[in-house]
């Protein structure tokens, strides 16, 4: 998996594309949310509208992102659900858990000033 | 460029990727098995082989990517959970096209799962536990999951029905 960054409006959007896998994927994710709390980074947008594929492993570690960023007092959102990954996240029930955009400025706009 | 073999008369006639991790690999009639070593890397090719197999039995995308992904959560629960990546645990997966359903049978050499400790992943207390999906997932996806106990391990059996086109239509009523 590869992950870019970019800000936006105080917002740092979260480019991935690939496979959120147990192994490499994972671990990419885990770190690249990591880092941007490490930085003070408390508003978090990942697009995920690249990411072919995601395990059960894929789905622990955006439940974990999740968990971490808001217990520093932030928030993490999603962006861009491809097909599969919609339905993964519905069959699990974290549709509803998380905050998903379809529309990349109104998932900016959408978080707390 | 990876070795390849091709099951032999009356298998199912899929091609197989071969790479040197493989310890074993044997066909006889419809049924293909594989002994891995408990890594990554036998998880990623239990998943590839399983769409492989999937694609033959005439499942269409959906339904293969499903079992193939069911498959990959069982892997990853005997390579991780069962074996904790131990060199010396194998990782045995089989794959059988009975005509009727694919059955894949995946199991491990470690400690044995029990499957009714696992706690529900969608009770709101679980939903934002990092781990526990896997089996759900599994159950989900297929048809029918088994779980056997064996000395050492567990044997997990994933089954999914082939459907005919009277099947089909039935459903689409």
């Amino acid at each position: 998996m590869k992950t870019s960054t970019r800000q936006l409006d105080g917002v740092t959007v979260v480019d991935l594309s690939g496979r959120i896998t147990l192994g490499e994927g994972s671990v990419v994710l885990r770190e690249t949310v990591r880092d941007l709390i490490g930085k003070g980074e408390k508003k978090i947008l990942l697009n995920l509208g690249d990411v072919t594929y995601i395990d059960s492993s894929g789905i622990g570690e955006l439940v974990s992102a999740f968990t971490s960023v808001r217990n520093q007092g932030g928030e993490l959102k999603l962006l861009k659900l491809t097909k599969k990954v919609h339905d993964l996240l519905q069959i699990t029930k974290l549709y509803t858990v998380f905050d998903v955009k379809d529309d990349e400025l109104a998932a900016i706009r959408s978080f707390k000033k | 460029m990876p070795l390849s073999a091709t099951c032999g008369e009356g298998a199912v006639g899929a091609r197989f990727p071969l790479f040197g991790w493989y310890d074993t690999l044997k066909t006889t009639g419809n049924r293909v098995s594989y002994t891995l070593d408990s890594t990554l890397d036998s998880v990623n090719t239990a998943e590839e082989t399983a769409a492989q197999m999937a694609g033959k039995a005439g499942f269409a995308d959906e339904d293969r990517d499903r079992i193939s992904m069911a498959v990959r959560e069982a892997a990853v629960n005997a390579v991780l959970h069962g074996n904790t990546y131990d060199p010396t645990k194998k990782l045995r997966i089989s794959f059988e096209n009975t005509g009727e359903a694919l059955v894949i049978k995946i199991a491990d050499e470690g400690a044995g799962l029990k499957v009714e400790d696992i706690p529900d992943p969608l009770a709101p207390e679980n939903l934002l536990k990092q781990s526990g999906r896997g089996i759900f997932l599994m159950r989900t996806f297929m048809d029918d999951v088994q779980f056997r106990r064996l000395q050492p391990g567990t044997e997990i059996t994933l089954i999914k029905h082939v459907r005919n086109d009277a099947d089909r239509i039935e459903e689409a009523k």
